[in-house]
């Protein structure tokens, strides 16, 4: 008998919050034991950096997957690692990055788990060179409803294989993977940093040599208007070589131990507002040169890692991520323009955003990405915030968009539907799969996935 | 390379504490009955922290077989620096009060398996005149309270065995610490015991068991506040102890 614990839980973004049964699985046998001895359904859940509910389960079965992190394998040949699925980049980049290895692919935060990053196919700073998370992955391990395990490949159980990268934990528990890490030569990033005064400025750099960068990424000022609306800083850059680091520097591979913050309560839902984020963004877009420099690996990939627990700025009310890809040929910077109109608008102030452009789409069902560009807000949870998501919505669809399921908790089934055309051919592997739904979710619900 | 002996190497305070030692270099010898999750354990540690790692069985109530066990231990590895016993046995109190198996399990698991396998190790590290000792025993073995008095006494037992084994091998040089923690939040706690202020988290408990072997101390409390509390509960006189609701 695997125990449980009643309890409250959300994703990153703090809402929404729900009560279920919580699992600490420390085994695929422990996985299959709870899948025999309850009724309800399950889902897993890694280390809660989704932002919304898609690792949520009211009143369900949630199988927290931290404790099954080892790793199993590794070739300081080839760079392949296999490992189990609660083994989180942190793991990997502490481990590896001495011997010279990398996640070829991270999103903001290294600390999210292998299975989190394959069931959301997660995508990085280098979309637009590289793909998403599960360009590298080899194969998986994938436990079923029935209690059976099957190993997914490109070249075997070809069709679960995308059908779980992207799929939301709908599929079935993710509980091994084989990766490919990336060389490295060194823990630094040679990175430029150039100011573009508004959209324009920033979508014409990003034509012109974004494929120059193997990363590329703006910050973006969503609360300037006018002939200012979209300013931004552009963030690129590739991994430094030994030869570009400065002479003298004997350990290239070592990240400097940098002392961490803590949010230890949660702030006021007023800190963050209009005037303290629009001073903010004034200060930090101030506070940027055109230049080209080294910075190490963390600070690069993960500056809010710095901070734990940083979600608890935005208080107890939490707030929500809105990540919208607009396709390539249909006018995204229009789409863009017209979501950044829409905020700076209602003076919806949002403390991170983030502007990249992404490269073509895989063959995942339910993977985000597609080829365009995408933006990414922060938003507080406050007066009357969902409808004013579902315009964006509308915005989005009407540009032939999409928005990002791990940082989604407010679409609505039909808009879903719209932005994810292949959700047909996703249910009916899913319905083989799992025809009792033992594998379902506060969001699968909402959407219509079973 | 040092090498330390784990016996109940997949209980969660050992899991974590395992991570220090590798951490420390200390090649290790996990010992338990999941072939299986030893074998995993095996692999990551190696993996992550370029140590050897050897998985063998131990059944703690095979009380015959721990002198081969032992004697095995010793033929397969050059050397053993030291033994940390960190399995444990807890079963609810009211049906070990019912159940004269359940309590006897507590007290073959918790006690009787210590005093056999430790004798054993005892007498190889005195020959040594080097080495330690570290076993888990609990706070709930400082006082006998009406919750918990079978585990509590069980685990007064292995406490007060080695408070003599560690006066019995001062002159020989050997370490030997009680490690008693409180509340942790463990695969033996998890949906039992009610979220706390007091509930300690494993890695934590790690911690402070790592420094404490390297420190050469006697006797941990971890968290620290525990040896406090303990202090209290142990000052109440029995005449009034008895009528709490402990």
């Amino acid at each position: 008998m695997v125990k449980s614990v009643k309890q409250e839980m959300a994703g990153w973004g703090n809402f929404p919050k729900y009560t279920g049964f919580v699992y600490q699985p420390e085994s695929t046998s422990d996985i299959q034991a709870i899948l025999e001895q309850e009724t309800g359904n399950q889902i897993a859940y890694g280390l809660g950096r989704s932002y919304g509910d898609n690792a949520l389960n009211k009143d369900n079965g949630m199988l927290v997957l931290d404790k099954m992190n080892h790793m199993l394998a590794f070739d300081e040949h080839t760079g392949i690692l296999t490992c189990e699925a609660g083994v989180s980049l942190a793991d990997i980049i502490e481990v590896f990055l001495p011997q010279g290895f990398f996640p070829p692919v991270t999103p903001g935060t290294k600390l999210v788990t292998v299975g989190g990053a394959i069931a959301n196919d997660v995508h990085g700073k280098n979309h637009h060179a590289d793909g998403t998370f599960s360009e590298f992955v080899r194969s998986f391990d994938l436990l079923l409803a029935s209690g059976e395990m099957i190993t997914c490949s490109r070249e075997k159980n070809t069709d679960v294989f995308w059908a779980t990268v992207g799929g939301i934990g709908l599929t079935g528990i993710i509980v091994r993977a084989t990766i490919q890490l990336m060389r490295v030569e060194t823990s630094q990033i040679k990175a430029t940093y150039e100011k573009a005064r508004n959209i324009d400025e920033a979508f014409d750099r990003f034509q012109e040599n974004d494929a120059n960068f193997k990363y590329s990424v703006a910050w973006i000022d969503c609360l300037s208007t006018g002939d200012s609306l979209g300013r931004s800083v552009l963030m690129r850059g590739d991994h430094a070589e030994k030869v570009d680091l400065k002479n003298g520097i004997r350990e290239p591979l070592a990240l400097p131990k940098k002392p961490g913050l803590k949010i230890p309560v949660h702030a006021p839902s007023f800190a963050l507002n209009y005037w303290s984020i629009s001073i903010f963004n004034q200060l930090y877009y101030k506070s940027y040169k055109n230049e080209t420099k080294l910075v190490d690996l963390t600070s690069f990939f993960y500056p809010l890692d710095a901070i734990s627990d940083w979600n608890k700025l935005y208080g107890k009310k939490g707030f929500v991520q809105y990540q919208a890809v607009f396709p390539k040929d249909n006018e995204p910077k229009e789409g863009i323009r017209k979501l950044l109109e829409k905020l700076s608008h209602e003076k919806r102030s949002s403390f991170l955003a983030v502007l990249k452009s992404s490269g073509k789409a895989n063959d995942a069902l339910l993977s985000f990405p597609i080829e365009g560009y995408t933006l990414a807000l922060d938003i507080p949870i406050k007066r009357e915030l969902f409808s004013f998501l579902k315009e964006l919505d509308e915005i989005v669809v009407a540009f032939g968009g999409r928005v990002y399921l791990a940082k989604d908790s407010t679409l609505d089934m039909e808009t879903f539907h719209k932005m994810y055309p292949q959700w047909e051919q996703f249910m009916m592997i899913k319905q083989r799969l799992d025809p009792g739904g033992r594998f379902s979710s506060s969001m699968s619900r909402r959407l219509g996935l079973g | 390379m040092r090498t330390v002996l784990v016996l109940g190497a997949t209980s969660t305070i050992a899991q974590k504490t395992v991570h220090r030692l590798a951490a420390r270099k200390m090649n290790l010898i996990l010992a338990g009955r999941q072939p299986d999750q030893l074998e995993t354990m095996k692999r990551d540690l190696e993996i992550r922290y370029q140590i050897k790692v050897s998985v063998k069985s131990f059944d703690a109530l095979d009380f015959d077989g721990h002198e081969m066990f032992f004697s095995n231990v010793l033929a397969e590895n050059d050397r053993i620096d030291g033994v940390l016993l960190m399995y444990g046995a807890m079963s609810d109190q009211r049906e070990a009060e019912q159940s004269f198996a359940k309590s006897r399990k507590m007290i073959d698991v918790n006690y009787t398996s210590a005093v056999s396998i430790l004798n054993i190790a005892a007498s190889y590290f005195e020959k040594k005149k080097h080495g330690f000792i570290g076993a888990v025993s609990s706070v709930a073995g400082d006082r006998g309270r009406q919750s918990n008095y079978i585990y509590g006494s069980t685990k007064a037992g292995l406490s007060a065995y080695l408070q003599g084994l560690r006066n019995r091998l001062h002159k020989s040089g050997v370490q030997v610490l009680t490690i008693k923690p409180g509340i942790v939040n463990s695969k033996m706690t998890y949906g039992t015991v009610e979220d706390s202020p007091l509930l300690a988290e494993p890695e934590k408990v790690a911690g402070d068991i790592d420094r404490a072997i390297l420190k050469r101390r006697n006797v941990l409390y971890t968290p620290w506040f525990w040896l406090v509390i303990m202090l209290a509960v142990k000052l109440i006189p029995e005449w009034l102890f008895k009528r709490t609701e402990l």
